[in-house]
């Protein structure tokens, strides 16, 4: 178990073209990151964001170009992978192809000198929390998708390393057995309490895995929260539209008196947020932001947000029904109930509760009135 | 393997032979038939010298090569030569295959260059050697000796086996590396990440994931390197012509002056026939060692 620092954080491959503006031109940059102990992190962004090479800057595969990385204190910098003790679960699993299933869980301790009985004891035990003690004697060609990445967490497991580093583990795995498996690595977590860094690109499992989660874009990190946090009080556009499923919606808005208004839409803002808009002086325009789920049909629904406009697409889920309404350029998903008596064309007047638009800086995407928003500061006094 | 004959349905598996035959025929009419005439000719008693005495002689070319000293040097020269040469050309290929997986300036222009000699021709091989590199006077080698206030060395006289086992292990490590290092390049790089953070050092790296993983591809090499060492004529032919006395005189070459000095056409056919068993030897041998070192790296 340890502690993981990472401290001004920034990797630059030689091979890496400086991008127009040298702006981004670090495969990641300012990285700062305090673990708890025991803590199970999730960095998640788009695919090329710079979580793999993060995480290769964690296990000594890459070094990084500046900043500083502990562990326990301990600056690691000139720490080889093979001596800081961490054990990495691949994407592509890596397992070692000549090697028998318990000689790939047991090849670490046997390095290590570790005693056989002890070495044994170990590999029954990870492949027993398992579930793969039937299979040791195999070669993982042998072996099922699943399988293999089973495995690959046991070889990780019987060296009860200090750190866990798993790069996309479940992203070659079918729909089911990704939830089966996300499900146990959590369980797994819990039970060892072992310090764990996940990547992944997928915001679900991000946001059902982690206790913190790292949102990553472009090598800079764009916010360090709870997945609650992430999902309620987004710090900006990219953030707000990254996590939850299907996406936010984001209306380029006028702001007049109290109201917000855009073309097939009108919101009457509550004094928090007005305030906030009022704080951006000449900015009277703004991004607002409203999630699927927090849009309603207007028969059913008393908010004063009101949105309009003709239905492009409609998506039965079976619990719930997606549809997409036009709004001048942009097409709005709403999440509404199962049975939608809806055709499309047709004209669906929808409405939503101010108190859930968020509200974003139409040149920096910041969100606006983070500074004043009373749930925000009662946790900062808490 | 999953479309094995044994799964296809007995209406498919006859069109299945009766395409497979052309190439069984093809096969058979190429290695059989030479190989029959060879025995034929090794149970008769046929010198070129008198064509016209010629008739059935039994065993007695084979025992006339077995009581021949020379057959045994040539039998011993021909072991070491692939021997020695197998041994020097995957050791050294091996080497260089890792040096050339790494990335450094002007990798590409050296690659190349170390390939290269496998280009070269066998007899022209042979000529570079004798009168470029181990030439007591002219050589190249003999120019640093001398420069280094040696006597230069008389390689062809004084080491001939040595001189022909370095002219082959040159042309021939080429071969080696090549395979071994597209061998090397298949190695998915994650594996060596992996056995890194497990705690491996550089040697257990190569030893526990390069190596098994190379495993086939050596199996290649050696295979393919010894027939064609213990069928290497060219270079010997080129610089010693099997001497100073037998010192380089290898079954080829011996099959060779006894067909073409001695124009002993049962004699030869004889030798001949002892080259196929020991080849045959040989593969048994190194198919049983490969075999086996694959299946105990596996079993790790
Ligand atoms: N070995 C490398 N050499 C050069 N550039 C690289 C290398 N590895 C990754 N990159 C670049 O660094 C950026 C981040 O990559 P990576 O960390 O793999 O992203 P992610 O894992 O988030 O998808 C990408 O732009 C990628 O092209
Ligand atoms: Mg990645």
């Amino acid at each position: 178990m340890a502690i993981v620092e990472l401290k001004d954080v920034a990797k630059r491959y030689d091979s890496m073209p400086g991008k127009k503006g040298g702006e981004h031109a670090n495969a990641v940059e300012d990285f700062n990151l305090i673990t708890r102990d025991g803590e199970f992190v999730v960095l998640v962004g788009p695919s090329g964001c710079g979580k793999s090479t993060t995480m290769r800057m964690i296990a000594g595969l890459e070094h990084n170009t500046a900043g500083e990385i502990r562990i326990n204190g301990q600056d690691v910098s000139a720490v080889e992978p093979r001596d800081r003790d961490i054990a990495m679960v691949f994407q592509s699993y890596a397992l070692y192809p000549h090697m028998s299933v318990y000689h790939n869980m047991a090849f670490a301790l046997e390095l290590k000198k570790t005693p056989k009985d002890e070495v044994k004891k170990r590999v029954q035990e990870a492949a027993k929390i398992l579930d793969i003690e039937h299979l040791l004697d195999r070669k993982p060609r042998a072996l099922s998708g699943g399988q293999r990445q089973r495995v690959a967490l046991g070889r990780a497991l019987v060296r009860q390393p200090q750190v866990f580093l798993m790069d996309e583990p479940l992203s070659n795995l079918d729909a089911r057995l990704r939830v089966e498996m996300r499900a146990e690595i959590t369980r797994l977590h819990r039970r060892l309490g072992v310090t764990t860094f996940y990547v992944t690109h997928d915001q679900t499992e991000a946001m059902t895995m982690g206790q913190r989660i790292v949102v990553m874009r472009d090598g800079r990190i764009q916010q360090i929260d709870t997945p609650y946090n992430l999902y309620e009080r987004p710090l900006n556009r990219f953030v707000a539209g990254f996590i939850g499923t299907p996406s936010m919606n984001f209306l380029q808005a006028d702001y007049q008196g109290d109201t917000l208004r855009g073309e097939g839409f009108s919101c009457s803002l509550n004094p928090h947020q007005q305030a906030a808009l009022g704080d951006a002086g000449q900015r009277a325009r703004c991004w607002l932001g409203i999630r699927p789920e927090h849009l309603h049909q207007a028969d059913t629904f008393t908010g004063s947000g009101r949105l309009e406009g003709a239905v492009e697409v409609i998506e039965p889920l079976g619990p719930v029904t997606m549809a997409q309404v036009r709004i001048g350029e942009t097409l709005v998903t709403a999440q509404l109930a199962a049975h939608l008596e809806v055709q499309i064309g047709d004209t669906l007047a929808l409405a939503f509760d101010p108190d859930h638009v968020h509200l974003f800086d139409i040149d920096s995407d910041r969100t606006l009135g983070l500074e004043t928003d009373p749930a925000v500061s009662a946790q900062a006094t808490a | 393997m999953s479309a094995s004959p044994t799964n296809a349905s007995p209406k498919r598996r006859a069109p299945t032979r009766r395409l497979m035959a052309p190439a069984v025929l093809f096969l058979l009419i190429w290695m059989i038939v030479p190989l029959a005439m060879t025995l034929y000719y090794s149970l008769q008693d046929y010198n070129l010298m008198m064509p016209d005495m010629r008739g059935f002689a039994g065993f007695l070319s084979y025992e006339l090569l077995f009581t021949d000293p020379v057959f045994w040097d040539a039998l011993l020269n021909t072991l070491l030569l692939v021997a020695t040469c197998l041994l020097i050309t995957v050791v050294a290929g091996l080497a260089l295959a890792l040096l050339f997986n790494r990335t450094f300036v002007g990798r590409g222009i050296a690659r190349t260059l170390a390939i290269s000699p496998f280009f070269v021709m066998p007899v022209v091989t042979g000529l570079i050697w004798k009168y470029m590199l181990l030439d007591p006077v002219y050589g190249l080698f003999s120019w640093v000796m001398r420069s280094m206030g040696f006597e230069p060395i008389e390689w062809l006289s004084s080491y001939p086996l040595l001189s022909v086992v370095m002219m082959i292990s040159w042309e021939w490590t080429p071969f080696a590396l090549l395979i071994l290092l597209t061998g090397l390049q298949s190695l998915p790089e994650d594996q060596l990440e992996a056995v890194r953070l497990d705690g491996a050092n550089r040697w257990q790296e190569f030893r526990h994931i390069v190596l098994p993983h190379l495993g086939q591809v050596l199996y290649v090499v050696v295979m393919l390197e010894s027939i064609f060492f213990l069928t290497s004529f060219a270079e010997i032919y080129a610089t010693t012509s099997g001497g100073p006395g037998t010192a380089t005189t290898n079954l080829p070459y011996y099959i060779y002056l006894g067909a073409f000095y001695q124009y002993d056409i049962g004699l030869s056919s004889a030798a001949a026939i002892g080259a196929v068993v020991l080849a045959n030897i040989c593969a048994i041998f190194l198919i049983r060692f490969v075999a086996g070192n694959l299946n105990a790296g596996s079993q790790r």
